[in-house]
């Protein structure tokens, strides 16, 4: 096995412990914006897309290419923007403590 | 030093950004700056990106592919996010969770299609190729089933028919197997004409994801549509490997774990294993609207009573607590603002309402919340369902599917067992 596929083993398991520890304190309340913003995270797809953009030459491969980064860059521009617009539903209300409870 | 060292650095800040975004998720106050700070993270990966060796050997061409992809994917994406309703935002979600799937396979098929080609390949990098293929594509086919489903272009019923098990299982099996003998090609063990296999792995991933939504009714979304997320974040994980990419990979298996983290707490909160939502029965909607009789017959046969938040109010008005348990049905119908109307009412008459939310309530987890933020009902008058419980033998508890709107036709108005509509 190659180091760099050792080190992005490494980098893996890591980030599954990191992800289960950040997300698993979220309250209920918020697991819709939680899941739109995840969603706009695993847009970063779109930089493998710029990487691949033009590794193959020719009309299908360039076409591929282009869908590619065109799909990533909807997922990341479309799920942030829908999480920020979620979000701000959750800020309108003046004067209340959005964090307590009754 | 060489500049191009310092895009690691960057990869690493973003996925320190990444981190930071998914912990600022989990308060009220800290939300909105978290995921623009994952947002400012996400800016500078793609900005670092064009000073890449590797892009930068593309030329012009890769530019003029690269800027043109990310104009039309970037306002596509702005126009939808931004014009779309409050109450469409789940099928939005479902449509960009599918372009992100579709993102990462095409990803996977082209690095793979330039190593089978010429560059070469070895057999470890085709595994993760073809993982990230099968699964981007999978998620990429059921967010464009689940999108249809919840924008109703496709019936939201189950779609069952006999030997659907079989036609699933034949997909998935053919698809790992011809996965398996392209990756022994690879490996030298047998000569199969390569492409041609990795177009037809393609192929039926598209039609196993097609095949594993199609059955399951529209009130299970929620679950589907997080479970699909994390297999989008997985496939990108995937496309890390390939790519040797460590940013990707974090990223992709954070996404990995939160999606597979709320598909089990969603699963858990309907009383049933994920593998029951998948394969399960109980896709459709139970006919639950029916029991309170009337005049009206609903496009199913099943009855419907109409009535005005006025008169739903005259009615509880003699109670001294009302707790509303809102549900799938009220999201459908979108009547968020006629139950705030409601609530107005019965509040003005010294009632004292409070909404019992369960957590898989509407159409994805915490939907409801949102919803009802749309229509300005005040965040603590929400209540999880563990709180509210003890609650319930004070309380007048009303489905909150009627208020004259359609909704009854297929509710299922809460999914605990505590919590059932009166």
């Amino acid at each position: 096995m190659s180091s760099e596929a050792i080190v992005g083993l490494y980098v893996f398991v890591l980030a599954i412990f990191v992800g289960f520890e950040v997300i698993s304190k979220v309250p209920s309340t918020l697991h819709t914006p939680l899941m739109s913003g995840a969603n706009a995270i695993h847009g970063i797809i779109v930089i493998g897309a710029m990487l691949v953009s033009a590794a193959i030459g020719g009309p299908l491969g360039l076409a591929l290419g282009f869908f590619a980064v065109v799909l990533g860059a909807a997922n990341v521009v479309g799920g942030f923007v829908v999480t920020d617009r979620m979000l701000a539903m959750f800020k309108q209300k003046p004067g209340q403590k959005p964090g307590s409870r009754t | 030093m060489d500049l191009h060292a310092l895009i690691p650095l960057t990869y690493l800040i973003a996925a320190v950004t990444f981190v930071l975004g998914l912990k600022g998720l989990s308060g009220p106050k800290t939300a909105v700056n978290g995921n623009r700070i994952a947002a400012a993270g996400m800016l500078l990966a793609v900005a670092a990106t064009f000073f890449d060796i590797e892009f930068q050997t593309y030329g012009v061409t890769g530019l003029i592919v690269t800027a043109a992809g990310l104009l039309v994917g970037g306002s596509a994406g702005f126009y939808g996010a931004r014009v779309v309703k409050m109450t469409a935002m789940p099928q939005m979600i479902a449509l960009f969770n599918g372009a992100g799937g579709g993102a990462a396979a095409l990803v996977s098929i082209l690095e793979l299609s330039r190593g089978l080609t010429g560059a070469g390949v070895m057999p470890g990098e085709t595994i993760s190729s073809m993982l990230g293929l099968m699964i981007g594509a999978v998620s990429f086919s059921g967010s464009a089933v689940a999108f249809g489903k919840l924008q109703g272009l496709i019936t939201p019923k189950a779609f069952k028919y006999s030997g659907q098990q079989i036609v699933t299982s034949v997909l998935f099996g053919g698809m790992i197997l011809l996965s398996l003998l392209l990756t022994a090609s690879v490996a030298g063990w047998v000569a199969v004409p390569q492409l041609a296999v990795m177009a037809a792995v393609a192929g039926l991933a598209l039609l196993f994801g097609v095949a594993l939504v199609m059955p399951i009714g529209g009130a299970d979304m929620p679950v589907v549509i997080s479970l699909l997320n994390a297999f989008t974040g997985l496939a990108v994980a995937a496309a890390g490997f390939v790519l040797g990419n460590q940013l990707l990979i974090v990223a992709g298996t954070l996404v990995g774990a939160s999606g597979t983290i709320l598909t089990r707490l969603m699963s858990k909160a309907m009383n049933r294993s994920i593998a029951n939502v998948l394969f399960g029965a109980f896709g459709a909607a139970p006919a639950a609207g029916a029991e309170t009789g009337g005049a009206m017959r609903a496009d199913d046969g099943r009855t419907v009573r109409a009535t005005t938040a006025e008169d739903a109010a005259t009615l509880l008005a003699y109670a001294r607590n009302v707790i509303i348990v809102p549900g799938y049905g009220l999201a459908v119908a979108q009547a968020q603002h006629n139950v705030r109307e409601l609530a107005d009412l019965l509040e003005s008459r010294g009632v004292n309402v409070v909404y019992a939310i369960h957590p898989v309530a509407g159409r994805m987890p915490g939907h409801m919340n949102v919803l009802l933020a749309e229509a300005n009902v005040p965040y603590e008058k929400l209540m999880d369902m563990e709180a509210v419980n003890p609650e319930f033998p004070r309380g007048a508890r009303r489905a909150a599917r009627s208020t004259g709107c359609r909704s009854s036709t297929s509710t299922r108005p809460s999914r605990s067992s505590s919590s059932s509509g009166a």
